[in-house]
């Protein structure tokens, strides 16, 4: 199947997932389940990545500010910028992308494989609407909330690790991080954040939904879902920074 | 009752059902038999929707499947229980929230009423205190037993089942044979099985299709399928000694009932 073929069968299917729920109750039900697995399901993996993100960003950026003649209040400001507009949307979301993209893929791909998807589909229920739109749906309402937790968590990683390191005071730190602060950062990466939930989420859906085979072709869906999330998402990065930050 | 007319389907360039024409009544068990790659899969899920037809018509109690729009389909659907060869049972879910499922999806019942409908249902394909266990936890036989009760639980019209036996010893087969016969004439619905298991051909078969290479070789009941001069037929039936004797066994059984 070529690019086309493909791009083709994923528009169509975002397209049916639009229809009246057969039972909203249950549609709600599976997608407070699906806030669970992908918002606090990744909490924990979202929270380390981004303290040693943010301490990584503090040390790095002393290292290379070594001018007497620039305050120590610039290294806050850099890494609160870095963290706010990059950091926290591109590289959270691309380790969301492994961990809910392949889960969302294999989950998928095993219950079109074990025929689970066709008893639904015989059952009357319109399984993408059922299956993948709360899917969708959470990653979009959890994943921007995983970036700003993930930006808080970065910056007072990097405020911890520049104390700790004697790089810093934290009242220079404080007094950099409010120097300059622009709230239409925090605009950009929550619109970055949007952007890349969409991507996480329907991509492994496209790839998982429509697995033919076995175990095998399970693994090899999942593989290729979250190479072409990663992909898809940092074409995204670099479209939304070009429409946002001119 | 499901009327087939003409049924045709095909991948790409091979066709797989040949213009295939049958009628599945209601309280009977209705058998599709055949080989491997003969075409049963393909026929069950053209008849449930899974697959569109090329050509012919299904028609379900006098309406046909095939013209139907998405929301026709919907409902017609709800009629419909289905028994995968994997039982198809949903990995995160309990035995209880299984069979759960179809009650809270299609109605508005109290969660005290589904409890009552499940634990009815459950007793009824002989399962008890399994309410609590996931798939994994259950056997093969226990699995298919779930997967009636799932499919049943909603009491439908029509009931399919994919190779019911498949992966299970003979006497858990002739246990879940007997469970689709009692269940097809208790509630008087249409079952269809797809099947390769002569033990249920000659246990539980009202009528039989036996399909050879896409196309309807044969039809009649289990009883005529002992006097059948088929030879394709015969050859995939009584494929060994043991059950040509006992092709013979039964011959004299029945004409010693008739005298």
């Amino acid at each position: 199947m070529g690019f086309f073929a493909h791009f083709g069968r994923y528009l169509l299917m975002l397209k049916s997932m639009f229809s009246k729920p057969e039972n909203a109750r249950m549609y709600w039900k599976e997608f407070m389940r699906q806030c669970n697995d992908i918002g606090i399901g990744s909490l924990g993996i979202v929270a380390i990545i981004s303290f040693f993100m943010g301490a990584v960003s503090t040390v790095q950026t002393a290292y290379q500010l070594v001018s007497p003649i620039i305050p120590q209040a610039t290294i806050a400001q850099i890494v609160r910028d870095t963290v706010i507009l990059e950091f926290a949307p591109t590289l959270i979301c691309i380790v969301l992308a492994g961990v809910v993209g392949s889960k969302i893929a294999s989950e998928l791909g095993n219950m079109r494989v074990s025929e689970q998807i066709d008893a639904l589909e015989i059952m009357g229920i319109n399984t993408r609407s059922y299956l993948i739109f709360p899917k969708i749906a959470a990653a979009m309402v959890t994943i921007p909330m995983l970036v700003i937790i993930a930006a808080v968590v970065g910056i007072v990683g990097g405020r911890i690790a520049g104390t700790l390191a004697g790089i810093i005071s934290h009242t220079d730190y404080d007094k950099g991080l409010l120097q300059n602060f622009k709230q239409y950062n925090v605009f950009v990466a929550v619109m970055k954040a949007y952007a890349f939930a969409f991507v996480i989420s329907t991509i492994p859906s496209y790839f998982g939904y429509f697995v033919e085979g076995g175990a095998l072709e399970i693994g090899k869906a999942s593989t290729r879902a979250v190479v072409v999330s990663c992909i898809a998402l940092l074409c995204m990065d670099y479209l939304v920074s070009s429409l946002l930050l001119q | 009752m499901i009327e087939i007319k003409d049924l045709t389907k095909g991948f790409g360039d091979k066709t797989v059902i040949k213009g295939v024409s049958a009628t599945f009544k209601s309280g009977q068990c209705n058998l599709i038999i055949g080989t491997s790659g003969s075409g049963k899969t393909v026929l069950m899920k053209c008849l449930v929707g899974l697959f569109e037809p090329d050509s012919g018509s299904i028609i379900y109690d006098g309406r046909n499947f095939t013209e139907m729009d998405e929301h026709e389909r919907k409902q017609l659907r709800q009629q419909i229980g289905m028994l995968f060869q994997g039982s198809a049972l949903f990995d995160s879910q309990t035995v209880q929230q299984n069979v759960m499922f179809p009650l809270d999806m299609f109605t508005d019942w109290s969660y005290k009423q589904k409890l009552k409908k499940v634990n009815e249902t459950l007793e009824r394909v002989n399962l008890k205190d399994a309410n609590k266990k996931f798939p994994a936890e259950i056997s093969g036989g226990m699995k298919k037993r779930v997967g009636i009760a799932r499919a049943i639980v909603l009491q439908p019209k029509f009931l399919f089942c994919d190779e019911p036996n498949s992966g299970l010893d003979p006497q858990t087969s002739l246990l879940i044979d007997h469970l689709i016969h009692e269940i097809t004439k208790e509630y008087k619905i249409t079952t269809v099985v797809n099947t390769h298991d002569m033990n249920s051909v000659m246990e539980i078969g009202d009528h039989i299709l036996y399909m050879y290479q896409g196309e309807k070789q044969w039809e009649g009941t289990n009883r005529e399928i002992i006097y059948s001069k088929n030879k394709l037929l015969n050859d995939f039936i009584f494929a060994s000694e043991f059950l040509q004797d006992a092709k013979q066994m039964r011959m004299i059984e029945i004409e010693k009932g008739e005298k």
